[in-house]
């Protein structure tokens, strides 16, 4: 249990530090891919809801403080990116080739969305047309992208070594 | 049970499964609780965090907490910036590469267009230069008073140095008749001498088959303008040795009415003027050649003559 949650830390610090300082800067065709969220959609999409959240706050936490950005403010979204994606791993999209995918598009455009929300409620420019006309598209691409390489390592990574560790939030029907 | 049960319901209804037993169930909520305590906690600490970070100064405790922990990632983001740097650099290589290459092929486009206006532009600039000539020309007291003026384009020229014809983009719809007389603000360009309903052809003055009767301007000396094949300019021909004519005079069209008949050129029209005159003793009249005003090699733009008579 403690190795699997040190794995856990490991892979998001990982993707938080990755994300701050590489991929952040990066645009292809006017998009940025978002590893840091692939992570965590990955993560919960195989660990379920619970952990799935905590990656999400933790993933946050320090993408907020390697950036010096409003500290809450990733955590806040990811944390609910992770728990609702962690529900979906536990009930429909379990053993579904395309649930990493599926997840992945739609929260690239609920995060782009809550985000542009948020910002506005803290008084931040938040350029709606930017982020949900010119980017969006390219944003969404691009995960779909990273996702493929993503999900596969996260896998490996974090394959249940023990039945008891599996999700017991619901169980398979029929 | 369905199966078929959608995302929010599986995200925010209650778990399904089996007939549920009495302790499967207490296992179910307790496990049900713990999902929502732990989403409602992080949410509230998330959110107390957002809160105080807002609040608070650039000084506060807070901001000194993250300041503290971004000095301890700052080595792992500088070590994992220093390893995707060759990779960034790569990339940014292989983009800024294709991108030059487009923005090239842009700017390369734009530039084409740019020359491309740039050469309609000169071409409209001059044509419009050439029709307001030809406009102040027809409001001048130069122009033939009992002729009106019709503006036509050329649309095809002198298909071969031997037959000097060019084609105008008007016809007898237009009320244009054989022999109509065609100037240009310079002076004489020649004569209409074949008439379709949209096109006529014009015989230009160095055509070897023209002439025109004219005269000095100054001395009135009377002679007949032709195209002189030797030596490839005008000339007036036909001038008596005792006529005074001096270089530099101008040569205007002669104008000539006698009865019924009178000659296709309106008077007064200038033609050119001398460049040389010359007489040897053998020869009958005087050799004067002649520097035509028109300049029959750029012609673009001409104004057909009709009598008003014929209108009335």
């Amino acid at each position: 249990m403690a190795l699997d949650w040190t794995k856990l830390g490991v892979v998001v610090f990982l993707a938080a530090i990755l994300q701050a300082s590489v991929f952040s800067d990066v645009s292809i065709v006017g998009g940025t891919p978002d590893i840091l969220l692939v992570v965590v959609v990955s993560v919960s999409l195989l660990r379920g809801s619970i952990v799935g959240a905590s990656v999400g706050f933790l993933g946050g936490l320090l993408f907020d403080t390697a950036t010096l950005g409003t500290m809450g403010f990733t955590s806040l979204l990811l944390s609910l990116v992770g728990y609702w994606v962690g529900r979906y791993g536990e009930t429909t999209g379990r053993d579904r080739s395309h649930a990493p995918f599926l997840a992945v598009a739609v929260v690239t455009f609920l995060y782009a969305l809550g985000a542009l929300v948020l910002h506005f409620m803290l008084g931040d420019p938040a350029p709606a047309r930017h982020v949900l006309v010119a980017t969006l598209f390219q944003d969404i691409a691009l995960n779909l992208l990273v996702t493929i390489p993503i999900y596969g390592l996260a896998r490996r990574a974090l394959r249940p070594t023990d039945r008891a560790e599996r999700i017991q939030g619901v169980r398979l029907l029929g | 049970m369905p199966r078929n049960r959608s995302a929010r319901v599986a995200a925010f209804g209650p778990a399904q499964g089996r007939p549920p037993t009495s302790a499967s169930l207490h296992s179910r909520a307790a496990t049900a609780f713990r999902r929502r305590l732990v989403l409602a906690v992080l949410l509230v600490v998330s959110l107390a965090l957002v809160s105080v970070y807002f609040r608070e100064s650039s000084g506060g405790s807070l901001h000194g907490v993250q300041s503290g922990a971004a000095s301890v990632l700052r080595p792992f983001e500088v070590a994992a910036e220093r390893i995707a740097r060759p990779f960034r650099d790569a990339f940014g290589w292989v983009s800024g590469v294709s991108s030059a290459r487009s923005k090239n092929k842009r700017l390369q486009r734009e530039v084409d267009k740019a020359r491309q206006e740039k050469i309609q532009n000169d071409e409209l600039k001059r044509e419009n230069a050439q029709l307001q000539r030809l406009l102040a020309y027809r409001r001048s007291a130069r122009f033939p008073t009992d002729y009106s003026g019709i503006g036509v384009d050329i649309i095809a020229q002198p298909p071969s140095q031997f037959q000097q014809r060019v084609v105008l983009n008007a016809g007898s719809n237009d009320g244009i008749q054989l022999h109509d007389p065609v100037v240009t603000a310079d002076g004489l360009v020649g004569q209409v001498t074949k008439v379709a309903r949209n096109i006529c052809q014009v015989t230009l003055l160095t055509d070897q088959t023209s002439a025109a009767s004219a005269r000095d301007s100054r001395t009135g000396a009377a002679g007949i303008v032709l195209h002189d094949p030797t030596t490839s300019s005008l000339i007036l021909d036909q001038v008596p040795k005792e006529d005074v004519v001096n270089e530099g005079d101008v040569i205007v069209t002669a104008g000539w009415r006698s009865g019924k008949l009178a000659s296709i050129y309106p008077r007064g029209i200038q033609i050119g003027r001398v460049r040389s005159v010359s007489q040897l003793d053998t020869d009958q009249y005087k050799n004067v050649q002649i520097e035509s005003f028109v300049d029959f090699g750029s012609l673009e733009s001409v104004l057909v003559l009709i009598p008003k008579t014929r209108n009335g």
